[in-house]
């Protein structure tokens, strides 16, 4: 029998996701995924699972889930007040919940985007090489309740609770030069370097709108230009010269010039400005932006080795021993393979 | 190496090899045939390329080639031949479709009629009389860029982006026409509407168009779209023919 995960209540913003769909711009397929990439994979690190692995991003207001099954989970991504089975849980942090346990994820208190991942993973069917809601693509869609999420065999039910900390990120965001940079004049650049910007309320997967009261920075033919590639973490200037940082659900082609990409590793910081945060701008130079570039595999590896096993609560200690989890093989625990 | 011709980064893990900073119909010829020499060399590192209207995309692995080591390698690669003379791709393929256009399914023809300096009537004849070349699939799975529109179509993007268009938008911008593959934002105006799919998942290949193939719309009215929308039969009643 598959263990699954079943939607209680669900926000608008709230979909399964994973690390994205790769090879698939030439046919005009972002890679999409996850919207804080680093968050996401925090996730992977404290249940070690691998790559690719699909999970629950939700964003706003939450939602609630119940489990048919001992199941592993993890908290990543924003700052959020959560409970299982209405006791305070920990966030960066995984923990184990009873078969009928309720979880609920009730505000987010800080960032944007949040991230559930069960041991196992979600095991839907994969389309498109990926299980995430793909709004551009028509992949999905959002989680609603009701929804029931198969998950995979987790060989490591039992294993112990882990907790990841991260260091406190600070300074400018960094933006290294791309196809379109020299079309802004470079007091122009000199001027977005200097801006202090605030993210606007409007934003989603797709990108963040930066508010700021100087004038509009424009490359002057703007609005002819021919469309080109779009990398995740441009940031755009729409045809009033408004910026906007291009997110996951980023289209792959675009006209608006961009004055430069944001480097992946600081993209995670857009991601999760909330409304009203002041964000700033600072070229880097090529080499700077290689030798901060990070692959997936290289930064799951790295939050691996940060995550930690944490001292566990007296209260879990005896969930986990009235679950008979101990000596008994995975397979019978989880019901094999999914 | 033509003049015009430069690489780019794009993000920590990309080169963009640009085969002109505007649009131009020999440098997406360029585009498609420089793509198709990376693809064949397979080179080590490389990981995916994709062609835009004038420019080749190659994503790499800096662990496993330096910029450096595969500019170098673009760049003797880019010396070989003119490639702005190559050729169009074998096997291309014409699709008539048919496009309702104005009123509802338009809301912006008689902004794109102005700013082209035609009337309504003329622009939609001009539009269907035009034959289109698929240049690039992009911003959405199987969404092409169709050109050329004649000169008097190099028609501004929008100052703001409309939220969203409908699936089947036929949108227009820069002398280029897009039937949008799912409903979206865009900075572009649509000018009408078709039950063609970009991508259809019943369909094999579920992206029935290929750069290089050749578009030209059928002018349909409004309750005929309904029709073809409500049936969706196959390429929303496209009629499609191999070129020679």
């Amino acid at each position: 029998m598959t263990r699954q995960v079943t939607v209680l209540r669900a926000g608008p913003q709230v979909s399964v996701q994973d690390g994205g769909r790769f090879g698939g711009l030439g046919i005009g397929l972002s890679r999409s995924g996850a919207a804080d990439r680093r968050g996401y994979l925090a996730g992977l690190a404290l249940l070690d699972l691998p790559l690719g692995t699909a999970v629950v991003e939700f964003a706003g207001l939450g939602g609630a889930v119940t489990f048919d099954a001992p199941t592993r989970f993890a908290l990543t991504g924003a700052g959020m007040r959560a409970t299982l089975d209405g006791q305070p849980i920990e966030g960066m942090a995984s923990h184990l919940a009873g078969p009928g346990s309720v979880l609920e994820i009730k505000a987010i208190t800080s960032g944007v985007y949040g991230y559930l991942t069960f041991g196992g993973g979600i095991a839907s069917d994969v389309v498109y090489g990926g299980r995430g809601y793909h709004r551009i693509g028509g992949f999905g869609r959002p989680l609603a309740t009701g929804d029931a999420l198969p998950l995979g065999a987790d060989d490591a039910v039992s294993a112990a609770p882990h907790r990841l900390g991260l260091p406190a990120e600070v300074g400018p965001i960094r933006l290294m030069p791309g196809p379109q940079t020299a079309f802004f004049p470079e007091d122009v650049r000199k001027t977005f370097s200097a801006t202090i910007f605030t993210r606007s309320a409007r934003a989603n997967r797709q990108g963040v709108r930066l508010d700021h009261d100087g004038a509009a920075f424009s490359t002057g033919g703007q609005l002819s230009q021919v469309s080109d590639f779009i990398s995740e973490g441009d940031v755009q200037m729409t045809g009033d010269g408004t910026p906007y940082v291009l997110l996951a659900d980023c289209q792959t082609i675009g006209g608006y010039p961009r004055i430069g990409t944001v480097l992946p590793v600081d993209l995670p910081r857009i991601a999760q400005a909330m409304a009203g945060q002041h964000l700033q701008f600072r070229f880097v130079t090529l080499d700077e932006a290689e030798a901060a570039w990070q692959s997936d595999a290289m930064l799951l590896a790295d939050l691996k080795r940060r995550a930690k096993p944490r001292v566990r609560d007296p209260r879990e200690m005896a969930d986990l021993l009235s679950y008979e989890l101990i000596d008994r093989p995975s397979g019978e625990v989880t019901g094999g393979a999914s | 190496m033509d003049a015009n011709t430069d690489i780019q980064p794009l993000g920590p893990d990309g080169i963009l090899i640009r085969f002109a900073d505007t649009l131009s119909e020999p440098a997406n010829r360029a585009a498609l045939a420089f793509r198709a020499v990376i693809d064949a060399a397979e080179l080590p590192g490389v990981s995916e390329t994709a062609t835009s209207l004038t420019s080749v995309f190659l994503r790499f692995q800096p662990d496993v080639i330096s910029r450096r080591a595969l500019e170098d390698d673009v760049r003797q690669r880019l010396g070989d031949r003119d490639w702005l003379a190559a050729a169009l791709p074998e096997g291309r393929v014409l699709w008539e479709m048919p496009a309702a256009f104005g009123g509802e399914h338009g809301p912006g023809l008689a902004e794109s009629a102005d700013l082209a300096g035609v009337s309504e009537g003329r622009a939609v004849e001009e539009i269907c009389a035009a034959r289109l070349r698929v240049l690039a699939l992009g911003f959405a799975p199987g969404q092409p860029y169709l050109g050329f529109l004649p000169d008097h179509w190099n028609i501004p993007r929008q100052g703001d982006v409309t939220p969203e268009v409908p699936r089947g938008a036929v949108v227009v911008a820069v002398r280029q026409v897009i039937p949008f593959a799912n409903a979206a934002p865009t900075g572009w105006r649509q000018v009408g509407r078709t039950a063609f799919r970009c991508f259809d998942a019943a369909l094999d290949p579920a992206i029935p168009l290929r750069p290089g193939d050749e578009v030209s719309f059928l002018p349909i009215d409004a309750l005929h779209l309904d029709r073809l929308l409500d049936k969706a039969p196959a390429y929303g009643g496209a009629e499609r023919t191999v070129l020679a």
